[in-house]
């Protein structure tokens, strides 16, 4: 009778004991000499484009780390690895996968998802476990004013995307000797999120520089015909016309700019890489502005991809194309998470979180250090101009490899 | 100076927009009366009617890669998606025929998210577009352009309207899609196969959406998930203009179209959509008070 109850009480004890240390905070997620990191990428739907983008990213650096001898904490030298889940372009479905890979996989160290949308379903599960994540693709400014603590972002954020059009614009208009408030800016951008952050980056130094704003359409969603807004560029005649609205907004303006034959001296855009307005529309996609996070003639360099040219080489022999910038900023998410594990030298949570946060570096892609919202201030845009079929940086003047042509040649001339 | 006052100083631009307007709204009278064709005929509303369109736009990009122009998509197209409808049409319609209206719902939003998905495995997700590389069209004083596209897409639409109100009217299928239409049992009782004439009449349908597809990919661009809009425009128009009119969706379809761009123009785009729903609201409001006076009368 006394043996079994005493047996009870051990085994109760047993159990109550094994659960206390499966419930705190294990040390971290290293499974032998490997370091597991966590990502739910879009391999279906519609970022799958960009969510191969982004693995290839992760791929690539994680490769590239493990040969050069993989990463030392503590004095013992681990290698690196993804666990992918496929979210399914869907931000539910990117919770749920946070929450099994935190919960279920445990792991301790997540990279991001590939766009803003999805990295805002999963920031709030990866804040309440404490768990921190390193993303490259999710730019809206939403994700860095809600006072998260564990979300870092390698990026510049949405707003500084085509702001730069305006300071170029207003470098211009200066040249000339031309009055800025004479300068009248035209903004069409899609009615969603990032876009609309684009937008307020463009209104705010269109303010500062006391331009006016004489069109400022949002493009609903699921349109995608500019051409109401087109008629009333040609009517007003702005010096400058701001367009954003994914691969789908890139294509439908290259389009039917030159279908209308709106004349405007300069034209800034995003996403024509990715809706690869060069190869698609050829001569009409030229001297238009295209805003970029990287590029691979800058003359950015770390220790592990060398310049940024040297990573563009690698990245196309592994993977035959030539590296979008979206695939850079995921490699370089994976070396601030190495630098980040070599200075805390440790695997707990916390130290990693401010040694993170504590990032200044330079690597490939650019430097990074992060503000107390998380996102990095050491990086600019990039605006590159089709020039002859090719994207060409010309602004900011710092990194120009060639010279912005502006005006742009009206249609009557070309 | 507000947009209305642009309008009023430089009319030129209200001719842009009217043609802009007519033109594109064709395209989507199109779609729309297949979507009331099929209606009519079988009581079914197709939720992947827009996604027809969408893998229209997909034949017609194939033929683009292989480097055939892509007008010959729009033949092309059709006949494919005549094939793809037919399949449908014996593998899961013919099972909700004659079953209540949101069985037959429920079935074709499976269907537009198989399509989808197969779309985006098989093309991918990435935009996409064929250039038929027409060029444009300027008319006074380059003040009015209209890409030749827009153009020749009218033209195709009416080109396919008549035929197909030809076909209607005079051809042994198209009396027995009418007859079926009006009454499905008297028809079958007269000899009618009823089940060949839904066979028929989804696989047509199919093929108008291809047709329209070819066009929406020469005048925009296409990408496996916009089908959506294509159906809800479609269904837009159709309850504007009555099941069985297809005067009637024609001029809904670019009434609409003009309605469209002046409304983007003068309050902005992101009201162009808006506008038109709320614009439906009222017509609606205004049938139903007219049918109302015309019920007094009766009495």
């Amino acid at each position: 009778m006394l043996t079994s109850v005493r047996r009870i009480i051990l085994v109760l004890g047993a159990t109550l004991l094994s659960l206390a240390i499966g419930m705190s905070p294990a040390s971290a997620k290293v499974e032998g000499d490997t370091i597991v990191l966590g990502a739910a990428l879009s391999f279906t739907g519609k970022y799958k484009t960009n969510g191969k983008h982004t693995k290839n990213g992760y791929d690539l650096a994680v490769k590239r780390v493990n040969e050069m001898g993989g990463v030392k904490v503590d004095g013992k030298s681990y290698k690196l690895k993804v666990v992918y889940y496929d979210d399914e372009s869907t931000p539910t479905r990117g919770a749920q996968l946070a929450e099994r890979l935190i919960k279920q996989d445990g792991v301790k160290f997540m990279l991001g998802p590939y766009s803003s949308g999805l990295t805002k379903a999963m920031a709030p599960v990866t804040e309440k476990y404490k768990i921190p994540m390193i993303e490259g693709n999710g730019a809206s400014r939403s994700l860095f004013n809600k006072g998260y603590r564990y979300l870092f972002a390698v990026l510049s954020t949405s707003e500084q995307y085509l702001a730069e059009t305006i300071n170029l614009a207003a470098e211009q208009a200066k040249a000339q000797g031309k009055d800025l408030s004479s300068i009248k800016v035209a903004i069409a951008v899609e009615n969603d999120p990032f876009s609309q952050d684009v937008r307020a980056g463009v209104v705010d130094d269109a303010a500062k520089y006391g331009m006016k704003v004489v069109i400022d359409d949002k493009l609903p969603k699921e349109l995608n015909d500019m051409t109401a807004t087109l008629t009333k560029v040609k009517a007003l005649k702005p010096d400058v016309l701001v367009v954003s609205g994914h691969s789908k907004g890139a294509a439908t303006a290259i389009r039917q700019i030159a279908e209308q034959r709106v004349d405007v001296p300069m034209l800034g855009m995003t996403h024509c890489e990715a809706a690869d307005v060069t190869g698609k529309f050829g001569g009409q996609a030229e001297y238009t502005l295209c805003a970029t996070q990287w590029a691979e003639t800058m003359t950015y360099r770390d220790d592990y991809f060398g310049s940024a040219g040297d990573y563009a080489k690698l990245f196309e022999k592994e993977y035959e194309y030539v590296p979008p910038y979206q695939a850079a900023e995921s490699s370089a998410s994976v070396l601030v998470w190495v630098d980040a594990l070599k200075r805390a030298n440790s695997f707990e949570t916390d130290k990693l979180r401010d040694a993170i946060a504590a990032t200044d570096m330079q690597t490939f892609y650019g430097n990074v250090k992060f503000d107390d919202t998380g996102k990095n201030i050491a990086k600019p845009m990039v605006l590159r101009q089709v020039q002859g079929g090719q994207y060409n940086v010309v602004a900011p003047t710092k990194w120009a490899s060639d010279k912005l042509i502006f005006p742009r040649p009206s249609w009557s001339q070309r | 100076m507000s947009n209305l006052d642009i309008l009023f100083q430089a009319p030129i631009f209200s001719v842009q927009l009217l043609l802009d307007g007519l033109l594109v709204g064709a395209i989507f009278a199109l779609a729309a009366y297949g979507m009331a064709l099929l209606w009519g005929v079988m009581n079914i509303i197709n939720i992947a009617q827009g996604d027809f369109v969408i893998l229209g736009g997909y034949v017609t990009l194939v033929l683009y890669q292989a480097g055939i122009h892509p007008l010959f998509g729009v033949p092309v197209a059709a006949v494919v998606l005549f094939l793809v409808g037919w399949v449908i049409y014996r593998s899961v319609i013919f099972r909700v025929v004659d079953r209540d209206l949101f069985i037959s719902i429920l079935a074709t939003f499976g269907i537009s998210i198989l399509l989808q998905q197969l779309m985006d495995q098989i093309f991918g997700a990435d935009i996409q577009t064929a250039e038929a590389g027409l060029g444009t069209m300027l008319l006074f004083d380059n003040q009015v352009t209209i890409g030749l596209i827009k153009v020749v897409a009218f033209v195709v639409v009416i080109v396919l309207a008549t035929v197909l109100v030809v076909f209607l009217k005079k051809s042994r299928l198209g009396q027995a899609i009418r007859a079926t239409a009006q009454n499905a049992r008297a028809a079958r009782i007269m000899g009618i196969n009823t089940d060949r004439v839904y066979a028929m009449t989804f696989a047509i349908n199919a093929a108008i959406c291809g047709a329209a597809g070819a066009l929406v990919v020469m005048t925009w661009v296409i990408q496996p998930f916009i089908g959506l809009s294509y159906t809800i425009r479609s269904f837009m128009i159709v309850v504007v203009a009555g099941v069985g009119n297809l005067a009637g969706v024609i001029a809904a379809g670019v009434g609409l179209g003009a309605a469209e761009q002046f409304a983007a123009f003068l309050l902005g785009a992101e009201f162009q959509i808006g506008f038109v729903f709320a614009l439906l609201v009222v017509i609606l409001l205004v049938r139903n008070a007219v049918l109302k006076r015309q019920r007094k009368y009766l009495h």
